[in-house]
């Protein structure tokens, strides 16, 4: 075995179907795209070269800048809350709940394989107020709190944040799952070195145990980020990125300019943007995370 | 050994994979000879209507008694016809026939792309199947191009009213906005939600800013605007808007108006929920729907939208709209199409008449004696109508669209003023 991974040609010979599909299918279509910025006009219409053109309008364009602060805010409360409350489940399963957590798992797990549009219909259910009060609105009128019942996904002050609450939800499940793997690597018997040393509770789990999970913790990090920073089905499904424009994130704003205003020149000069903005974040958690782990 | 026998394997896989796509291309290619080896004719149809509703079913009806043609539909949501065409369009592979919105046809017409249908009718001698009435408002949607669609639907817009509601509070249709802001008024004491509107599509926001403004300037003010004849942000635009914003802050329109889809907006009407509901004749068939319209079909009343005092509008002009349009490619229309063509749209408007009851932009000859009323009356008052007004968004574009849109969300928020709704729109105007 070791004589065939030894052979450059062998190697070569494996990943060389894999490398052409990737190829194909990502970067083609990434400089298709890169090449689009350049040029104005439609697919009907034509496209005539427009120089730099797009790339100043983007940068004198208030509702990019507001669909990137709203992107920008999306990914870190999602990507806070995913991982930390993964990381507070998968603490729990390991530690308290233990070899019963087994049931916990598979429900926490459970909105992680839903498809988005059925989460969607079922929070705007929950938090509906018009024919009839959503589960959120009764509860609060049960508990004579009238003042409190709102129209949540139809005002901008609380529709980003039933976004962000559906969204991690959603997710949470599946970096609990990630993270209680990492963890259940722990050896035991460290565990109990610092045990005996007199270690528990938060101090066990801030000295020893995120220290010896680090490495999932940053992909966890990592996978999360690149999730929200490019969310659109879930915006498109809830809200459709209202009510005005307060909802919508770089992806959707993306999509409205490219496929319904047929700017495709711009809508790609956006997609490039988004595309560095989640290159350069993944990069510096990944520089940062580096450094530490080498100190 | 091992390690050779998984190579061995793997190849083998591979070229299962790479024989199986071939056979599979194979097969691919027989069936369509096969298809093509048979005379019959392949008519391509995209449309927002499944075969059982509407336009697409009277074609696939009158279809499915021609030996020689082969009626395909194929149905998409309305919000992606527009970009499933356009992508067809770059290809050069539009369908035969095909909806769309007749206000964005101008780059398929400036490119040869969609048929003269004001020459191909004239040509098969059915010109006069065309009502009149329809060809000069989609004349006007195409900005003077020529007639390039047809007007398989025409619909008139107005209130809608519960008239049991009505009777119950004393209320009589309103003949000036003041009188509508009163009648609100009292049905908010009685406690009655005056409006369903269904402000998650966000359109009929804006078709109440406009039924304010044509009756302030007339039925021709965004024809002026987009003339640059009129300001967005004129007086007449700015009580429109203020009024408008008034409205939802007061709530008439119930609570969580931005929440509410076009399903949740006609059923709260329906089912006696809100006194009126602003909405157009392509309604009927759902008011029609016994299962469905709980107020029963006599107690609803149309009222057209109410005068401003001073203002320039009339009662007899009427919102109206051709709603999707039917269009032909230029490129498929040869004699066979022509020939079908011919047949299907021959006497179309009875046939649309009498077996949808659906009003349409072609002329009814006969007609059936047990139309239902609410079709009777929408077909008058259409009779009636001097002057068409255009909806809000009728000469804006994609762009311009979105902004009024999306901002008629805020605006009826209190989010934001009146004023800057206005303004906003104006800069996407000037662009």
């Amino acid at each position: 075995m070791h004589k065939v991974l030894g052979d450059r040609k062998a190697i070569f010979l494996f990943i060389a179907p894999a490398l052409l599909i990737f190829l194909v299918l990502l970067l083609v279509p990434i400089i298709w795209s890169s090449v689009y910025t350049f040029f104005e006009g439609s697919l009907i219409k034509g496209f005539d070269f427009a120089g730099l053109s797009n790339y100043f309008a983007i940068f004198s364009d208030p509702d990019f800048y507001n669909s990137l602060w709203t992107t920008i805010k999306f990914t870190l409360v999602v990507t806070t809350g995913q991982v930390f409350l993964g990381l507070m489940l998968s603490l729990l399963f390991v530690f308290y709940i233990k070899k019963a957590s087994f049931l916990i798992r598979t429900l926490v797990f459970f909105p992680v394989v839903l498809p988005t549009v059925a989460i969607a219909q079922l929070f705007s259910k929950l938090f509906e107020i018009a024919p009839n009060y959503g589960l959120i609105n009764s509860l609060l009128e049960v508990l004579n709190m009238e003042q409190y019942i709102e129209p949540w996904l139809g005002q901008t002050s609380t529709a980003f944040w039933i976004l962000c609450i559906m969204e991690i939800w959603k997710a949470m499940g599946f970096y609990a799952v990630i993270l209680y793997a990492g963890l259940m690597d722990v050896p035991e018997d460290v565990l109990e070195a610092a045990k005996i040393d007199g270690a528990k509770g938060w101090k066990l789990t801030q000295f020893i145990v995120l220290p010896l999970i680090k490495p999932i913790l940053i992909s966890s990090v990592i996978f999360s980020l690149s999730g929200t920073l490019k969310v659109f089905e879930q915006v498109v499904a809830l809200t459709n990125g209202g009510p005005g424009k307060s909802t919508t994130t770089l992806s959707v704003y993306m999509y409205q300019q490219a496929f319904t205003s047929g700017n495709y020149g711009y809508g790609s000069t956006i997609a490039l943007v988004l595309l560095f903005l989640t290159l350069v974040i993944t990069l510096v958690v990944y520089r940062v995370s580096w450094k530490d782990a080498t100190k | 050994m091992k390690l050779k026998a998984v190579l061995t394997l793997t190849f083998a896989l591979m070229l299962l994979i790479i024989v199986g796509c071939s056979s599979n291309d194979e097969a691919n290619e027989n069936n369509e000879s096969e298809r093509s080896s048979s005379d019959q004719r392949e008519i391509n149809f995209i449309s927002e209507d499944t075969p059982e509703v509407q336009e697409a079913k009277i074609l696939s009806d009158f279809d499915a008694e021609q030996s020689d043609t082969d009626l395909q539909i194929e149905t998409i949501e309305q919000n992606n016809i527009l970009q499933q065409i356009s992508l067809l369009a770059a290809s050069n592979d539009l369908p035969e026939l095909f909806k769309y919105e007749s206000n964005q046809l101008g780059d398929l017409i400036d490119n040869g792309s969609v048929l003269n249908i004001e020459e191909a009718f004239n040509d098969l001698g059915i010109y006069e199947e065309l009502n009149p009435a329809a060809v000069d408002l989609l004349e006007q949607l195409s900005s003077g191009r020529g007639l390039y669609a047809l007007p398989v639907e025409l619909n008139i817009e107005g209130f809608w009213y519960n008239k049991e509601i009505f009777d119950e509070n004393g209320l009589e249709v309103p003949e000036t906005w003041a009188d509508l802001l009163t009648a609100s008024d009292k049905l908010l004491e009685a406690g009655v939600q005056p409006f369903a509107v269904a402000g998650k599509e966000r359109w009929p926001i804006t078709r109440l800013i406009n039924g304010y403004v044509i009756r302030y300037y007339g039925a021709n003010a965004m024809e002026d605007v987009s003339n640059g004849d009129l300001s967005i942000t004129d007086q007449g635009f700015v009580e429109a808007a203020t009024t408008v914003q008034n409205m939802g802050q007061d709530g008439y329109f119930g609570q969580g108006v931005n929440t509410i889809d076009s399903d949740t907006a006609l059923d709260t009407f329906l089912q006696g929920q809100a006194a009126m509901y602003y909405s157009g004749s392509w309604d009927v068939a759902n008011f029609n729907n016994e299962d469905r319209n709980q107020i029963g079909i006599d107690n609803i009343g149309l009222f057209n939208t109410p005068l401003v005092e001073g203002g320039e509008g009339k009662l007899s002009d009427w919102s109206m709209n051709a709603g999707l349009t039917l269009s032909l490619s230029a490129d498929k229309y040869d004699e066979q199409m022509a020939d079908w063509v011919k047949e299907a749209f021959t006497g179309y408007g009875d046939k649309a008449m009498k077996e949808m009851g659906m009003v349409s932009g072609f002329t009814v000859e006969n007609m059936p004696e047990d139309v239902s009323p609410l079709t009777e009356l929408t077909l008058d008052t259409i009779d009636s109508a001097e002057n068409a007004a255009l909806w809000f968004e009728g000469r804006f574009n994609a762009d311009q669209k979105l902004v009024a849109e999306q901002n008629a969300q805020l605006l009826v928020n209190g989010d934001i003023s009146p004023e800057e709704y206005l303004e906003l729109l104006d800069e996407e105007l000037k662009k």
